[in-house]
């Protein structure tokens, strides 16, 4: 493929499908954004509590770990 | 303290005065990717959400903040195009740039709506960004995180694939 078949590429994308460059925002959206906010209070991820679970887990198993844990610290 | 720096530290006024001051510019850059008002507008406020949630590990001092959010924007972008990858349709108000007769237009839209389709969610992207918005490939470079060589390459698969899939659909490529 070359940069002429790009170019007939983009010329029938760009007859299909208009280009959004100038697309304006009608409403304001800061009034869905603090629905959105009281909705969802800030959450601690899931992964950070399955690594909560994985390292309590290793502790319990592996009770050496943590003076070594707490040197690296 | 200055905005960015109160942004950083969790402060919801100084978060009210960069949306305001960007919602305009997120929404738009959404809108190239979704193509659709409706999702973008959706889109723009699970963007700024989510900077809201990070708003901890953005580096006030020497942070870009909108080349952050520009970045968390592609994301969701991109995560809505993978959600909904079977199912996008692109809108029918979108008017041609160069006037066909109108069932050749219905046509060609709905024959590229469905190699669009084909491509996965990054190489569409790209090829949207790069093909029909004409942005540079620094800028789309730098809002998917990537190297510019890896947008031309994403960009030349994807026309690959488009050609293939127009073709097999009987569009003249």
């Amino acid at each position: 493929m070359n940069d002429r078949e790009i170019d007939e590429t983009k010329k029938l994308l760009q007859q299909a499908l208009q280009p959004q460059r100038e697309a304006e925002l009608h409403r304001d959206l800061w009034p869905d954004l603090l629905q959105r906010l009281d909705q969802h209070p800030v959450q601690v991820p899931w992964w950070d509590w399955a690594l909560l679970a994985g390292a309590i887990a290793l502790f319990c198993v592996f009770p050496g770990t943590i003076p070594a844990l707490l040197y690296h610290l | 303290m200055d905005l960015l720096a109160r942004f950083a530290a969790g402060d919801l006024d100084a978060f009210e005065s960069l949306f305001r001051q960007y919602q305009r510019e997120v929404f738009c850059w959404i809108m190239r990717i979704v193509r659709n008002r409706a999702t973008a507008e959706d889109l723009t406020v699970e963007a700024f959400w989510r900077a809201h949630r990070a708003h901890a590990r953005f580096e006030a001092a020497t942070g870009n903040f909108g080349g952050w959010l520009r970045r968390i924007a592609t994301n969701v972008a991109i995560d809505h195009l993978r959600r909904s990858r079977t199912e996008v349709a692109l809108p029918d108000d979108l008017p041609a740039i160069v006037p066909l007769p109108l069932q050749e237009q219905t046509e060609l839209r709905r024959q590229i709506d469905d190699a669009i389709g084909k491509l996965s969610r990054n190489l569409r992207s790209a090829v949207l960004l790069a093909l029909v918005e004409e942005e540079p490939y620094e800028e789309i470079a730098s809002a998917l995180g990537i190297s510019v060589n890896a947008v031309k390459i994403r960009v030349f698969r994807g026309v690959r694939i488009l050609r293939k899939e127009l073709a097999k659909l009987g569009a003249h490529t």
